[in-house]
């Protein structure tokens, strides 16, 4: 028995919160019958593609389009001078930097775009591309964020005035530097580490693209656009356009995942409306995998010193962390405005100690924007790997077991609601269950056992735990906003008068499930039949205002305005009911989808006999119909968590790390439909086994990008990844309407300091105490040569 | 540009078209044809997005000119269900929670139907060997495995003869 009961309601036919429906929207997957974007052709369209820097940095001299527009069926070169002209050649990100759409003059990054090409067709656009000629002076370099912050370096954005002559963006923190300082001193133990996260990339498996449509005679635009938060885009296009925004449609389609890559405005996206508001005509545009690998903004890319105080028998007592942030030569972070290293100061993590202070700051480099997401948007898993890793640094240093010291250390769940010394309030949780029970599912103590046989043999194995603590759900508007827009979220209800039910939702799905697991809220607080309820995302024009899917918000924030919604349609339906009955409404009951007079349960009307009332013969005096609006402002983030615990085969000839067995133990508050929620676990931690053992963009001095295509950007095949083991207990959130809290990003927060963490234990008697992810066959060849145990 | 003829069976339906002799095979079934199932993921042949068959074999479309498929027959995912029954894998796909975003899912059955052509009743390591050029960023891949033990079961009770009726 690896999992807890999930508590149902409902019958299975109308499935509720807890069962394992099936979800909606496969059928049209299965058969190739979804609509992607590079899936959509509109009358007239034409193409567009983009002209990239081979330079991470150099002047521009001149661009030469001479010859591609002699190319029959190019009908366009975009550069930047063309853009100036209509101001349009910056524009905002999210994070209130600048980023160019085209350069004027300098290129910041290896695959900046330099021109676009519109033509007839897509192959045509692709050679108009290669016959643009640019003219290039190259710059020095800088790719190393901590030579950036050197004095004299190289101003990289000398647009930001003389009083910001310096490549420093900005400088965050959290927390007590005094009390932290103090504790550290009086500790009896002190661990420190270096710790680098290095750059990655989502590569969700379609890449980003788009088709501009301008309606000159309606003056009317339509964005088709793989965009993780339709209405942020819509509202920043309207921004800076200035096209009214009411005659701006976004529109996302199906989305072939997101994790995060597909929540930035990219340049491309604005070339697509210039150049359709240019012609005239729907320009398309896609990226290919290169593009995307090497231009589409990437996550992590920190370098974080952390030092933790300890009692001698191991009782924690304080964190300090500083950490430098390298975010390219932009902060097109997706981070709450308030927040610039997002929610980073969740990194005292599961564990209960006084004193933590911890301080970030931002920095540009000639790369791409960096900072965005990895299925984590806010810096969870930078946080996570820094906390979890130190955890074990210090329980090795002591010569305690890991486990034991987690255990010593949790906070304690008669302590919840728990204020961190950072100052978040953790909603609910029960961290030792949690980890017990992934010690029992995987035999901790026998694994221990077998390391220590194992190890007086000379084998390498590690066995690496991690025990997390999530923070989603943003958020609360005092204190969430990105570019001003507070961090609600919404979802409308209408019942049709033949019980039919449609519903959307301010959030968008790349693969979540939303088509079925919010209609299973709504089939839980109104009774409908899941089959009798349409979800519907991801069209601006007919969707409330959202600020879209990512940060594992959907759940907590738009799932929650579902349930308060219908909350407010049952309202509704207990004085149609009432009426129906000849009852007073305090006298009626509600259950199994029906409205019933206390006592006499025989005399009822089902929510279907109320929807059609509500059309044919609603009392006077109060409104027909029967639908429901709600914006949710959450009063409190949610905390999910979980303990991981993973063991690990070293091969001493090649140095390569097998999983041999991975144990997730999750708490993601209720559950709507474990079998969904298994398959995001599956999906999230096989997104922290990635970047552990195989996944880095890296940089050589140039600022080349090393990692440019899948034959070097090693995502994970079904053969390497583990067969995981989940497990769950189940804590609900206290303040949400269903008690859920989100489990998106979890697992990819979760997975990688136990991978590492294993690592590092089976080493740990050689003298190894931190090795940076990924994990590569070198990486650690190299560490059992210089220990002298390589074959 | 010149074109090029080029006459292919897809999905048991005969389709002709003039070609640019450099036009990828997956532009041909997308663009020309209107069979968007088959996807692009790369330009690298690593991903398997494309995957479609080419004369029963399993065979990444975007590493394949379209005039290399004349007078050859071409199956895509459009063509995996008979009117409105599934073929076993996308039941089982559907049924064990498969796929998330669906993007690599056209791709991941495709080269599954091919796999349990060779090997009707493979192992979980052969299973995990056969997709191992198709890449899938949501799942974790488990319950791909399961979906395609799952039709590996179906398919074998479909081809097994039936019992004889013993004599009571």
């Amino acid at each position: 028995m690896t999992d807890v009961q999930v508590r149902t309601t409902t019958t299975l036919e109308v499935g509720g919160m807890g069962h394992s429906v099936k979800r909606k929207e496969d059928p049209r997957f299965i058969r190739g019958k979804g609509e992607y974007i590079d899936d959509l052709n509109l009358p007239g369209q034409l193409w567009m593609d983009i002209v990239r820097s081979p330079y991470a940095h150099a002047k521009i001299l001149g661009i030469d389009a001479s010859e591609a527009l002699k190319i029959p069926g190019v009908l366009a070169v975009v550069t930047g001078a063309d853009l100036e002209k209509a101001g349009l050649h910056w524009m905002p990100t999210l994070a209130g930097d600048k980023q160019m759409v085209l350069p004027t003059h300098t290129v910041m990054y290896q695959a900046q775009e330099v021109a676009a090409v519109v033509a007839t067709d897509r192959y045509i656009a692709a050679d108009g591309v290669a016959a643009v000629l640019v003219d290039y002076e190259p710059l020095p370099v800088i790719v190393d964020p901590k030579k950036a912050l050197e004095p004299g370096a190289q101003v990289l954005r000398p647009d930001r005035g003389p009083e910001k002559a310096n490549n420093h963006i900005w400088h965050w923190e959290s927390g007590d530097r005094a009390a932290a300082d103090a504790a550290l001193a009086k500790a009896d133990v002190r661990v420190a580490e270096d710790i680098y996260i290095p750059r990655i990339h989502v590569a969700s498996i379609e890449t980003c693209g788009c088709i501009a449509d301008w309606d000159a005679v309606n003056g009317h635009l339509t964005l088709h656009m793989t965009s993780q938060a339709p209405h942020a885009i819509r509202t920043v296009l309207a921004l800076v356009s200035g096209l009214p925004e009411h005659k701006i449609r976004v529109k996302t389609h199906d989305i072939g995942g997101g994790f995060g890559g597909k929540v930035p405005v990219y340049p491309g996206y604005v070339l697509a409306v210039v150049a359709s508001l240019t012609t005239g005509k729907p320009v398309k545009w896609i990226e290919d995998r290169s593009e995307n690998l090497q231009a589409d903004s990437f996550a992590r890319d920190y370098h974080i010193h952390a030092e933790l105080g300890a009692t001698k028998e191991g009782r924690i007592t304080s964190l300090k962390v500083k950490t430098i942030a390298d975010h390219g030569y932009t902060d097109a972070a997706a981070d709450p405005s308030k927040f610039p290293a997002g929610l980073f100061n969740v990194i005292t993590g599961s564990y209960d100690f006084p004193d933590a202070f911890v301080e970030v700051d931002g920095v540009y480099t000639n790369k791409p924007p960096g900072g965005v997401a990895y299925r984590c948007s806010f810096r969870v898993t930078e946080a996570v790997h820094a906390i979890e890793r130190m955890v074990d640094i210090l329980a090795h240093e002591i010569g305690k077991d890991p486990a034991q010291l987690r255990m010593e250390n949790f906070i304690q769940p008669e302590q919840f609601p728990y204020k961190t010394p950072t100052g978040w309030e953790y909603d609910s949780g029960n961290y030792p269950v949690a980890l017990r029970k992934a010690m029992d599912m995987i035999g901790y103590e026998d694994l221990r056992r077998e390391q220590a046989e194992k190890r007086a043999r000379g084998e390498l194995m590690g066995i690496g735990i991690s025990s997390f603590t999530e923070i989603v759900g943003a958020g609360p508007s005092h204190t969430f906003d990105i570019l001003g827009i507070k961090m609600f979220d919404s979802c409308e209800i209408r019942v049709h008068p033949t019980g039919k039910v449609m519903a959307r939702i301010g959030v968008q799905t790349q693969g979540q499930g939303h088509e079925t697991t919010f209609a299973q809220i709504i089939a839980e607080e109104l009774g409908f039949p899941v089959a009798d309820i349409a979800i519907e995302y991801g069209d601006t024009d007919t969707a409330p205002y959202g600020l879209g899917t990512y940060a594992s918000r959907s759940t907590p924030v738009a799932g929650a305005a579902t349930a308060i919604a219908a909350r407010k349609i049952r309202d509704k339906a207990r004085l149609l009911a009432a009426h129906l009955l000849e009852a007073n409404p305090d006298d009626l009951e509600w259950g199994s989808g029906a409205f019933s007079v206390k006592g006499s349960p025989d005399k009822k009307k089902t929510i279907q006999e109320i929807a059609f009332a509500a059309y044919t013969n609603h009392p006077q005096g109060m409104e027909a119909g029967l639908e429901a609006v709600d914006y949710y402002d959450p009063p409190n983030l949610t905390f999910p968590f979980g303990s991981y615990i993973c063991v690990v085969d070293i091969d001493r000839g090649t140095g390569q790390v097998k999983v041999r067995r991975f144990v997730a133990v999750d708490d993601c508050g209720n559950i709507i439909n474990p079998m969904i929620v298994d398959g995001q676990i599956h999906g999230g931690l096989t997104m922290g086994f990635a970047p552990a053992l195989y996944e880095e963009i890296a940089y050589d001095e140039l600022g080349n990008n090393l990692n440019g295509t899948f034959m070097d950007y090693l995502l994970p095949t079904a053969v390497e990844t583990p067969a995981w083991e989940t497990g769950k207990t189940i804590t609900p959130s206290p303040h949400h309407p269903i008690g859920a809290k989100g489990v998106g990003e979890s697992a990819t927060v979760g997975a990688p300091p136990a991978i590492a963490n294993a690592v590092v234990d089976a080493l740990w008697h050689l003298g190894v105490r931190n090795i940076d992810i990924p994990m590569t066959p070198q990486k650690v060849w190299r560490i059992l040569n210089e220990k002298g145990v390589a074959l | 540009m010149s074109t090029i003829h080029v006459s292919v069976t897809v999905n048991g339906e005969r389709r002709e078209a003039d070609v640019e002799p450099r036009l990828l095979l997956v532009h041909l079934l997308r663009d020309t044809f209107g069979l968007t199932g088959t996807h692009i993921g790369c330009d690298s042949s690593n991903c398997g997005a494309c995957t479609v068959h080419v004369d029963g074999m399993s065979a990444k479309s975007c590493t394949m000119l379209a005039v290399q498929v004349d007078g050859r027959e071409v199956r895509t995912i459009e063509g995996m269900a008979d009117g409105a029954a599934l073929h076993p894998l996308q039941q089982a796909f559907w049924d064990q929670h498969g796929l998330q975003c669906g993007f690599c899912t056209p791709g991941m059955i495709m080269q599954a139907a091919w796999l349990l052509e060779q090997n009707a009743a493979p192992s979980e390591g052969e299973i995990r060997e056969g997709i191992a050029g198709n890449l899938c960023r949501c799942t974790g891949y488990v319950n791909i495995v399961k979906a395609i033990q799952q039709a590996a079961d179906t398919l074998r009770a479909v081809d097994a003869p039936a019992e004889p009726a013993t004599a009571g």
